[in-house]
């Protein structure tokens, strides 16, 4: 299991650095805000998974921290594109991140119990990592609106904030 | 008329146990939470103090010592914290860890 869970980080890690790194234009403002709304609704999708699923306590909880802080930075999101009046924009890289979430959904929802529990906050470390180094290297300097870089910063910390909340629960689970 | 002296004397007497035993006032210390930071980081009060935390951000956070106190606060909302016992608190955010606070609390 240990083994699928690091291919598919890896598999991931492949899809969005190559998707990053094919698209050598920067990504426009619309389809920065495509992307990183397109990550909050994976993650709120994936917690969802998770609340209906696990039977931890600290996993659910952890899960709808997850549900209640990316719909909270989703909707400033929506309220910022339309006063900035730009339509978000799909993108290889939002299609990319979405379609890697569907294959990790597909394989959580064949596990159950503590292995379940395991491969999810696993998972969860895995995605924040990445997103963040997207965020860094490529979304927040790649944005032209100062009120958009703003809002990708404190997504940014966020982000951080949940990979560490992530990295407890792991803890907690050994 | 004039003042009677034992009157005067327990008078005296009993202001200045007053004045003694009435602690210093206590204060509320207020922390701002702005995008995920505490401002300031670091604060400095006594026993008896309260702290404020204003949560300006649209999501819940806390400020949590270890082992210790636990203050929720939910978004755009403050809590608050009577400081029982003197020492130095790291605190974190428990949902955002990343969150670092510090707190010095004197007798
Ligand atoms: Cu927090």
């Amino acid at each position: 299991m240990t083994i699928r869970l690091a291919t598919a980080a890896a598999a991931i890690a492949l899809l969005l650095g190559s998707n990053w790194a094919l698209a050598a234009d920067k990504p426009t403002d619309q389809q920065i805000a495509h992307i990183a709304y397109t990550a909050g609704v994976i993650d709120v999708e994936a917690a969802k998974q998770a609340i209906a699923t696990s039977k931890n306590k600290t996993v659910v909880e952890f899960a709808e921290s997850m549900v209640r802080d990316h719909e909270s930075v989703n909707k400033q999101a929506l309220d910022l594109v339309k006063k900035l009046n730009v339509a978000p924009e799909d993108n290889d890289t939002s299609k990319a991140l979405s379609q890697a979430a569907e294959t990790k959904r597909e394989e959580l929802a064949k596990l159950t119990g503590a292995d379940f529990d395991r491969a999810y906050v696993e998972n969860e470390i895995a995605y924040h990592k990445q997103v963040n180094g997207a965020l860094e290297t490529l979304l927040i300097p790649s944005a032209q609106n100062a009120e958009l870089k703003s809002l990708l910063e404190t997504g940014l910390k966020l982000f951080q904030g949940h990979q560490q909340h992530a990295e407890h629960v792991a803890t907690e689970l050994k | 008329m004039s003042a009677n002296p034992a009157r005067r004397a327990f008078l005296a007497l009993f202001l200045g146990a007053a004045a003694i035993a009435v602690p210093a006032q206590a204060e509320t210390v207020q922390v701002t939470i702005d995008r995920l930071a505490y401002a300031p980081a670091e604060i400095e009060a006594k026993v008896g103090d309260e702290i404020e935390w204003i949560n300006r951000d649209a999501l819940v956070h806390t400020a949590t010592v270890q082992g210790g106190a636990e203050v929720l606060l939910p978004a755009k909302k403050s809590g608050r914290l009577v400081l029982q016992e003197p020492g130095s608190f790291d605190y974190i955010c428990r949902y955002h860890p990343n969150m670092k606070g510090h707190l010095i609390v004197r007798p």
